[in-house]
């Protein structure tokens, strides 16, 4: 792995704010009293079994998911049934998601100029011209003309980071962006998202990856039924895990 | 001793199962029970299609003007072509008919463009063939403006009023029943969408003919007095609304066809929900509902005849009036064969372009 990339998180300007957040499905709590801070620039990996709410939890930052208890405050708005806060938001928020979700009707190119043109009222050229330079940054500008479906899974989720990123947003969140992928695609995913990382964007990032988590994360987060339960910079979480569900985590995804 | 990976070279197929030889084999005579019928096929076909040939075709009369010259024994097309002006333009009146093929002959310049690969403005031109060409036809139609004699509307009649009540019933129905399908989504707006199923079912569960029948008998009696509608206009509102409710249901299927993740990936680039309707769900749910729509397109078409009980004669309507000619008296095969093949033409077309248009449209890559 890459040596780990500096910290760019900036201390006092929080972008993210979880208070006392609670969710339920029906009458499944999902998500139990989660706080969290995420600073500018900062870069945190949340991992845990199956069914921890770590998506959830993600979800519940652009609204995909409604929270239903608690307060969580994206940028100075607070997320409320508000639709044009909900929108404003969103706007500020880029996510990549597990199954890509590009559009298969659309070119890769028209892709990612939709938003730009119809959520910004980008002029189409100008739209174009800031797809291809962000293609061009997830090193694919020759797959432009093509359908989603004519490319290879890791192409893309490349695509669709650089779909996000075209509405430059100021938060980008991952949800498991590289569990679809074929293991030798993950690792062109992974430059990319180290790369951003570099560039100081806040990210939230929900993986399995821990040598991504070793070399980008600021903290990584542990969840598990609903909770945290442990939230460290990578070195302390990895090599003194406080918890014992922690630690018989890590032994499992590690032991092999 | 090199241990390179040489690839064995492609081999043809065994001769007996390629070519006609092959496919006679493999689709006519796979085994007994297949021979058989087979046989018994090709012996129905050597009955059955000779006299229906000649019948149609080569003991027919084509020529002339009255039942005289129908002596054959053979098909008597003479019936229809003397009597082809009333199956296209009904009572219009003769001399006023190039409007009408002027109407049609416009509509097909405007349509070429639509289907000739890499014409640029085509969804402009949709949208003129949609807003403006009804505007235009109708205008023609009708006159009374620019010098045109006015017409009834009880004058129109043939395939002429099958295409208008046809069309009309199309092209208005189907952003209707759009409206509808997405109404009927809106979990989050209990009102409309409960205000949309009502509508969808109430539609959905009476026969046209009952539509029709009430919008020519109750709906005046329901009119204060002296208020009247146009009979046609009446029929065609009925036909529009009875179709958007089959398109509704047509279209909701195709809206729970796209995957949630389309859905959220809109969602959360910040469209509001008209766009991500618009440019992300609708134009993939349309593709998959070509199928449904133009079935139901077909089946309105067809439906379209039903116009006759309430006193309105479309091309089948036309071709009945002819029979009580006494002049024509015992020609109905004739006329319903002819019928029949008309309808059959235009829908045949129509399920070819649907086709076509599924072919063009599948860039084929889910996800």
């Amino acid at each position: 792995m890459t040596a780990a990339v500096p910290n760019t998180a900036v201390e006092n300007e929080v972008m993210i704010e979880l208070r006392g957040v609670n969710k339920w499905y029906d009458k499944f709590h999902v998500l139990k009293d989660i706080n969290l801070q995420v600073a500018k620039g900062e870069r945190i990996v949340v991992c845990g079994p199956s069914g921890s709410g770590k998506s959830t939890m993600i979800r519940c930052i652009n609204r995909l998911e409604e929270h239903q208890k608690g307060q969580i405050i994206v940028d100075g708005t607070e997320l409320t049934s508000d639709l044009r806060q909900i929108e404003q938001i969103r706007k500020e928020v880029g996510m990549v998601f597990q199954h890509f979700n590009l559009f298969p009707h659309l070119t890769v190119l028209e892709n990612l100029a939709l938003a730009p043109m119809w959520v910004r009222k980008m002029p189409r050229k100008e739209a174009e011209a800031i797809g291809m330079q962000y293609l061009e940054r997830v090193k694919i500008p020759d797959q432009a003309k093509k359908y989603p479906g004519q490319l290879s899974g890791g192409q893309q989720q490349r695509v669709a980071i650089a779909r996000s990123l075209c509405m430059n947003p100021r938060i980008m969140l991952f949800d498991e962006p590289t569990s679809a992928l074929d293991p030798e695609m993950i690792k062109e995913v992974l430059d990319v998202m180290i790369e951003l990382a570099e560039s100081g964007m806040t990210m939230m990032c929900v993986t399995h990856e821990m040598g991504f988590a070793k070399t980008v994360a600021d903290k990584v987060i542990f969840m598990d039924r609903g909770q945290i339960v442990e939230s460290n910079p990578p070195e302390e979480f990895f090599n003194n895990p406080q918890n014992e569900r922690t630690q018989l985590f890590l032994s499992q995804i590690i032991g092999h | 001793m090199s241990h390179d990976f040489a690839p064995l070279p492609d081999l043809p197929p065994p001769g007996t199962t390629v070519g006609v030889i092959g496919w006679l084999r493999r689709n006519l005579f796979s085994n007994t029970i297949n021979s058989a019928l087979t046989l018994f096929a090709i012996y129905l076909l050597s009955t059955l299609l000779p006299p229906l040939f000649n019948w149609l075709f080569f003991k027919a009369d084509w020529i002339g003007d009255s039942r005289d010259a129908c002596t054959s024994g053979g098909a008597c097309w003479v019936f229809v072509s003397a009597r082809f002006s009333t199956f296209m333009y009904g009572f219009f009146p003769d001399n006023e008919t190039w409007r009408i093929n002027l109407i049609f002959i416009a509509l097909i310049a405007c349509m070429v463009p639509l289907f000739i690969e890499g014409f640029r403005h085509k969804v402009k031109l949709g949208l003129f063939v949609i807003f403006v060409f009804p505007i235009f036809g109708f205008i023609l139609l009708f006159g009374g403006v620019f010098g045109l004699e006015q017409t009834e509307t009880s004058q129109w009649g043939g395939l002429t009023l099958t295409l208008l009540l046809a069309s009309v019933g199309c092209v208005a129905a189907l952003p209707l029943g759009i409206m509808l399908a997405l109404g009927r989504q809106a979990t989050n707006m209990p009102a409309v969408k409960s205000m949309c199923v009502l509508f969808i079912e109430f539609w959905r569960g009476v026969p046209l003919i009952t539509v029709l029948f009430m919008s020519s008998v109750m709906l005046p009696l329901f009119l204060p007095e002296g208020v009247s509608f146009d009979k046609l206009l009446r029929a065609l509102i009925g036909i529009t609304l009875f179709q958007s409710a089959y398109i509704a249901e047509v279209v909701r299927g195709g809206l729970q066809a796209i995957p949630k993740g389309q859905y959220e990936a809109a969602d959360a680039l910040g469209l509001s929900y008209w766009k991500k309707m618009g440019l992300i769900v609708l134009p993939q749910a349309m593709k998959i509902v070509i199928p449904g729509i133009v079935n139901t397109f077909i089946a309105l078409f067809k439906d379209t005849t039903l116009v006759i009980i309430v006193g309105l004669l479309d091309v089948l309507g036309m071709v009945q009036n002819a029979l009580n000619d006494p002049n024509w008296l015992g020609y109905s095969t004739e006329g319903y064969v002819f019928t029949a093949f008309v309808f059959w033409i235009f829908c045949f077309s129509m399920s070819r372009y649907s086709q076509s248009l599924e072919r063009k449209l599948h860039t084929g890559h889910k996800r």
